[in-house]
């Protein structure tokens, strides 16, 4: 699997980002500057976390139109892979690339602490290490993750089973209104979402963050080792 | 030509900002506010000189990317 990571000024997690991809590819995923005006030959192409343009305006309404997205988004067309995480998944809805939007959290406050995610369905190249149902731990680091779309919206996501991911208790319970489980008050908990061919996923919680027994557990390395599994080539 | 484009939360959009701050408005004394709601105001200086020009442009910048009509409303006036 070959995986590209996109930098744009204030992103500071895409060093995080390939340690995660290196520890299930075995080997260094390229850096992609955000001026750039094409794509390298990849297999996977993520959007990090950060403070793309100092989140100006809105968090990731800058880096949606930066020069590097018209090939992430003819890559998109062609049935590419996409993860954005935290401001990457910022990023890929002010893009129109994934559905609703992210607002302040509800508690106004950052927040940065650990969460516990319910994978929603199996079937996916980002989920398909888990079984539905399943929960693992990730920590977020986010001012403004609070999921939010209209009724339609939601509800077709529902039904086409596109949420990736639902923040939940640790016993899998999720309570929408629970600010310990769902802490930053997303709709319906919603922490991750996937575009309608199922290829390009957004989720606010870093799985990046846990994929070594050094960094406190490898909670979240089995995301990337499901990508590795799908885009093998 | 100057075009004041305003970007308010749709109706129906949580706005905990808005919330906390009429929270404060309250504690300092000020009796009888109700909702408070706070958004951004861009002002533009356009190269035009007709007014329904200027305000289209701004309109199409609103739409393109001063406001996030997922979350958004705008409205756009010409102010000089």
């Amino acid at each position: 699997m070959k995986a590209g990571i996109v930098v744009f000024p204030g992103t500071n997690r895409e060093r995080d980002m390939a340690i995660a991809l290196r520890v299930v590819t075995g080997r260094e995923p390229v850096m992609i500057w955000h001026a750039e005006t094409d794509l390298p030959d990849l297999d996977l192409v993520v959007l990090p976390g950060g403070f793309s343009y100092g989140d100006y305006l809105r968090c990731g309404a800058m880096a949606a139109h930066a020069p590097i997205m018209a090939p992430i988004r003819r890559f998109a067309e062609a049935g590419g892979h996409i993860l954005g995480v935290c401001n990457g998944f910022q990023i890929l809805t002010e893009a129109g690339l994934l559905p609703g939007a992210l607002l302040r959290n509800g508690a106004l406050r950052f927040l940065s602490q650990d969460c516990h995610l319910r994978v929603e369905r199996s079937d996916t190249p980002f989920t398909r290490r888990w079984n539905a149902g399943d929960v693992f731990r990730a920590p977020l680091a986010h001012g403004d993750g609070n999921y939010i779309a209209d009724d339609a919206t939601i509800r077709d996501l529902e039904d086409s089973g596109r949420i990736a991911f639902r923040y939940a208790r640790p016993d899998g319970r999720v309570d929408e209104g629970d600010r310990q489980t769902n802490p930053n008050g997303s709709v319906k908990a919603i922490a991750g979402v996937l575009s309608a061919n199922l290829r390009i996923c957004g989720m606010m919680p870093h799985p990046e963050d846990l994929v070594d027994p050094l960094m406190g557990g490898e909670d979240g390395k089995p995301l990337f080792e499901g990508l590795v599994e799908a885009l093998v080539r | 030509m100057k075009v004041r484009v305003t970007v308010m939360l749709k109706d129906g959009v949580l706005d905990p900002q808005g919330k906390a701050v009429g929270h404060a408005l309250h504690v300092l004394g000020f009796g009888g506010v109700g909702e408070v709601r706070i958004g951004r105001v861009i002002e533009l200086e356009l190269d035009e000189t007709d007014p329904a020009a200027a305000r289209e442009k701004a309109d199409a910048m609103a739409r393109g990317l001063l406001a996030n009509l997922v979350i958004e409303d705008f409205v756009t006036e010409v102010v000089a």
